[in-house]
């Protein structure tokens, strides 16, 4: 760490220390599937094949797929940032009433499993729906309000965080100066907060990009996205050619999107003058946010309820008996149907449990890797090293769960990493898709604490770890309350890599959620749908907790 | 430091209340495997998500042969098959149940399972997998895929629901049929090959005339039940891709009769099998796994717990599916070696014309 009394060999070995954890677990977790997996793509009978490979490429369909993949996620990306900025600023830096509720609300989307919210998005735009004039069912207009409504959260929680504790004197000394609140944003706010616009862009459009359920559902069979290709390649075709050579165009087109963000990311000073936040009522320039964050928050709110009144209505008649069925296990009670091994709410318990897993270990590794992204460069190697490292830990979100998840069962059978029983595995997975929020979201906040501080805390006498307390720790709190967050809501909803590692008898309540729906029993969808309101609800409780922490501290600078 | 503190109590809290309930439910397996007879040690089933049988009967498994039962699923019936193949050297476990006939092919190509064959109760004979010359596939249950109507809705519309495949293409029934897909889902592909088996090699031309038809092809079998069927959630589509078992969930209130019917001229067969994976580590116990999953209380739990039907015959079904899901007397089927050999064809060309 930053000690800089010590010699800078102590001080690479520091940093090399607190790389080790995180690179490891990648490697072994990321690397080693993923290799695997694309390697036996390009091998063909134990030569290496790469005119296969090319042909796949050649194919008119393959680019077809590759380019909805790339414009579809531009666009939802643009939305969900138009449509996330204002409603970050309404919801953290204005005082309304309902203003932390709202926020947690905005994030339920996001834990949302995607073919329950899916076959809500259908019912409301089907043609029998109540929105079916629109005639969107089957259309990339669909897919795309369907990223919008599950990615727009990552905006409003990542930007927000950055947002909230921005100090709000310069933008009014400006004004005091004569600028308008445009110029104001132009000159002064925007500067301070485009690290973390860019950051969240980033994440939204990796998302976007690696969309399964989304584009599966919303977009009928005539949209194909590189992920649903490379499942139905490797699922249903066991194609494992084409396969991997999507998963490598894919990797490539992460590669560079990271390199993009990256540069844009940069500003010639990050450094950036936080204060506790102070949240300031609404004034009449504030109306143009305000009706937008309601706007938004109608949008998100129309797939749930959706959801929540086909789970009340069962038999077209308003009624509890889905949920009280959720204590059950599948099927009309008294018929005696077990469509699952285990009942609902047992499933919620293994959601949890697994979310409180994956949170610390996307906490500690996100911390981790965040503190080592952070500090100043004393050379260039150093600052090389420091920005393939960032763009490392991104690519598990660039990556097809599909390829990772058959990856982990082909390369990590062999003891001394047999671990394909391994009950970390799960939580491990979900960490990794949950470490670029985490690191996304502290990165910005940390690379805005002016370094003086640290070197006149160490100056002052205090080691690498009081000099992190009292310097970085105040600032970086919040944040990592709000990557917690994400990252407990990733884990809660996460399916894709989920699905490949439950056990039958210890699934995740998005697993069993999936296969209540797949299945004909009565009842079994409106369990699916009342087993979606609860896992919303949890998120939702578990935000509004999160938010409700108070810590004295902040501020003390 | 306060901060850190209250992070890592909280953190600490968390796990430890919920990790209490973990354990729970961790010694609760394990307390019926000490009464067996022999020492048999774990076998692992490898299965698919759909996998579902009253906790008592596996107990009782454990009880009776003193194996201990450790399930592994990977995804849908597809996915497991592809991962029972890309490890065939290395087996994900001992036995695997829900291979079916539509991806048969496959595994048997790759050598995945090893032979063998228990006492077969009777009627079990007739679900053999054709072309299994090794014996390494025993039987487990079947069910047919089925064009499914809305009987109440065309009751009410005055018109004579469809009887055929070819009907389906009938301008009376222009824009009312929906099905999943045979890219994204196994009834989908099972369709559509119940189109191969029916029309040979014209099937294309029969599905050109199906989507000319207006006939919507949506991913997966929940969408086109529980969102496009008039009968499922309220959708705007009285003819589905479904199952045989089907109407035996949409009986009216009183149980008196049900509002949905299975065209049984469109049906296309699905066997499930369970063999014993070559290279298991508990060959035996693979074994008895095999032989448990044609025993009568298996065979009866079936219906209610995966939606398929038994392959043992005189095995007594749930009353509704007795009454209300009659089974096609001749179900099209389709060899599974062809199957293997031309999937990626047909998909190919299925994909090619339901995307233009």
């Amino acid at each position: 760490m930053t000690s800089y009394g010590g010699s800078g060999a102590r001080r690479l070995a520091g940093l090399a220390a607190l790389a080790v954890v995180p690179t490891a677990v990648l490697g072994v977790f990321f690397v080693l599937p993923v290799t695997g997996m694309v390697s036996r793509g390009f091998v063909t009978d134990g030569a290496l094949d790469l005119g296969g490979v090319l042909e796949v490429l050649g194919r008119p369909r393959t680019r077809r797929v590759l380019w909805f993949t790339v414009w579809s996620s531009a666009v939802a990306t643009t939305i969900a940032v138009l449509l996330g900025l204002p409603a970050a600023y309404a919801t953290h830096r204005l005082r309304w009433p309902g203003r932390r509720v709202v926020r947690a609300c905005l994030l339920v989307p996001f834990v949302l499993p995607t073919v329950v919210v899916g076959v809500a998005f259908r019912q409301l735009l089907g043609e029998a729906g109540p929105l079916g004039f629109l005639g969107l069912d089957g259309t990339a207009r669909a897919i795309i309000a369907g990223l919008v409504f599950f990615n727009v959260a990552v905006v409003v929680r990542g930007v927000g965080a950055a947002w909230e504790s921005l100090d709000a004197r310069p933008g009014e000394a400006a004004a005091a100066l004569g600028a308008s609140p445009a110029q104001v944003f132009r000159t002064v706010t925007w500067p301070q907060l485009r690290p973390a616009v860019v950051s969240s862009a980033s994440v939204v459009f990796l998302f976007c990009a690696t969309a399964f359920g989304v584009v599966l559902t919303l977009g009928g069979l005539r949209y194909a996205s590189v992920e649903t290709e490379i499942y139905l390649l490797t699922v249903q075709r066991l194609d494992l050619q084409a396969a991997a050579a999507l998963s490598v165009v894919q990797l490539l087109a992460v590669t560079a999107l990271l390199l993009l963000a990256a540069r844009l990311r940069a500003v010639p000073d990050a450094t950036v003058t936080r204060r506790a936040p102070t949240p300031r009522r609404p004034r009449r320039a504030d109306t143009v946010p305000l009706v937008l964050t309601v706007l938004v928050l109608a949008f998100v709110a129309l797939p749930v309820l959706a959801l929540v009144t086909g789970s009340l209505r069962p038999d077209d008649s308003w009624s509890l008996e889905a949920y009280r069925a959720l204590s059950g296990r599948g099927s009309a009670p008294g018929q005696g149907g077990t469509a699952l091994l285990v009942p609902v709410t047992e499933a919620l318990v293994t959601s949890l449990r697994t979310a409180v897993d994956a949170t610390w270990m996307a906490l500690l590794l996100g911390g981790l890797l965040a503190l080592l992204l952070t500090r100043r460069s004393r050379s260039r190697t150093e600052r090389r090293v420091r920005s393939v490292l960032d763009g490392l830990f991104m690519l598990p979100l660039g990556v097809s769960a599909v390829t990772l998840g058959f990856g982990f069962l082909i390369t990590l059978d062999e003891p001394p990493l047999d671990l394909r029983d391994s009950p970390l595995l799960i939580p491990l997975a979900q960490a990794l898709v949950a470490l670029p929020l985490v690191v996304r979201t502290l990165v910005p906040v940390l690379s805005g604490v002016d370094d003086r501080l640290r070197q006149a805390a160490a100056s002052l006498g205090a080691g690498p770890v009081r000099a992190l307390v009292t310097v970085d720790l105040p600032v970086v709190w919040k944040p990592l309350l709000a990557a917690g967050g994400f990252a407990f809501a990733v884990s809660l909803g996460e399916f894709g890599a989920t699905s490949f590692l439950a056990r039958p008898d210890d699934p995740t309540l998005p697993v069993v959620i999936f296969r209540l729906i797949g299945r004909p029993g009565p009842l079994n969808d409106e369990m699916a749908m009342a087993a979606s309101v609860v896992l919303a609800g949890t998120t939702a409780l578990v935000m509004l907790l999160v938010e409700r922490l108070r810590v004295p501290s902040v501020g003390a600078l | 430091m306060t901060v850190s503190g209250v992070l890592g109590a909280l953190l600490l809290t968390s796990c430890s209340l919920i990790g209490t309930g973990d354990d729970d439910s961790a010694a609760d397996p394990s307390t019926g495997t000490s009464g067996g007879a022999e020492a048999g040690g774990p076998v692992v089933l490898v299965t698919h998500d759909s996998f579902s049988l009253p906790k008592k009967l596996i107990k009782q498994f454990e009880a009776d042969t003193g194996y201990e039962l450790e399930l592994r699923s990977n995804g849908d019936a597809g996915s497991m098959t592809s991962q029972l193949v890309l490890n065939v050297d290395n087996p994900l476990g001992d036995v695997a149940f829900g291979v079916d006939n539509t991806f048969a092919g496959r595994a048997l190509e790759a050598g995945v399972f090893a032979p063998y064959r228990g006492e077969w109760p009777a009627g079990v004979e007739d679900f053999a997998l054709p072309g299994d010359d090794e014996g390494v596939l025993t039987p487990v249950d079947n069910g047919d895929v089925c064009v499914n109507v809305d009987t109440a809705w065309f009751d009410a519309e005055g018109l004579e629901p469809p009887q055929t495949l070819e009907d389906l293409t009938d301008p009376a029934y222009e824009d009312l049929f929906v099905t999943s897909g045979a890219t994204t889902s196994s009834p989908g592909f099972a369709f559509l090959l119940a189109t191969i088996a029916a029309y040979g090699e014209d099937w294309p031309t029969y599905w050109e005339d199906l989507l000319d038809n207006g006939a919507k092809v949506v991913p997966g079998w929940e969408d086109a039940y529980f969102v496009d069927f008039t009968a499922g959630g309220g959708g705007a589509r009285p003819i589905v891709l479904s199952y045989d078992s089907s109407p035996a969930f949409t009986t009216t209130d009183d149980g008196s009769e049900t509002t949905t019917a299975a065209l049984l001229e469109t049906c296309f067969e699905q066997v499930e099998y369970v063999g014993v994976l070559a290279g298991a580590e508990n060959p035996a116990g693979a074994q008895a796994v095999v032989d448990w999953m044609l025993t009568p209380e298996v065979q009866a739990a079936l219906p209610d717990s995966m939606y398929v039907f038994p392959v043992v015959d005189g095995v007594e079904l749930p009353e509704a599916w007795a009454e209300f899901a009659p089974r096609p007397e001749e179900p099209l089927a389709v060899d599974a070696a062809e199957i293997d050999e031309n999937r990626d064809a047909w998909l190919t060309e299925w994909q090619d014309l339901v995307s233009r």
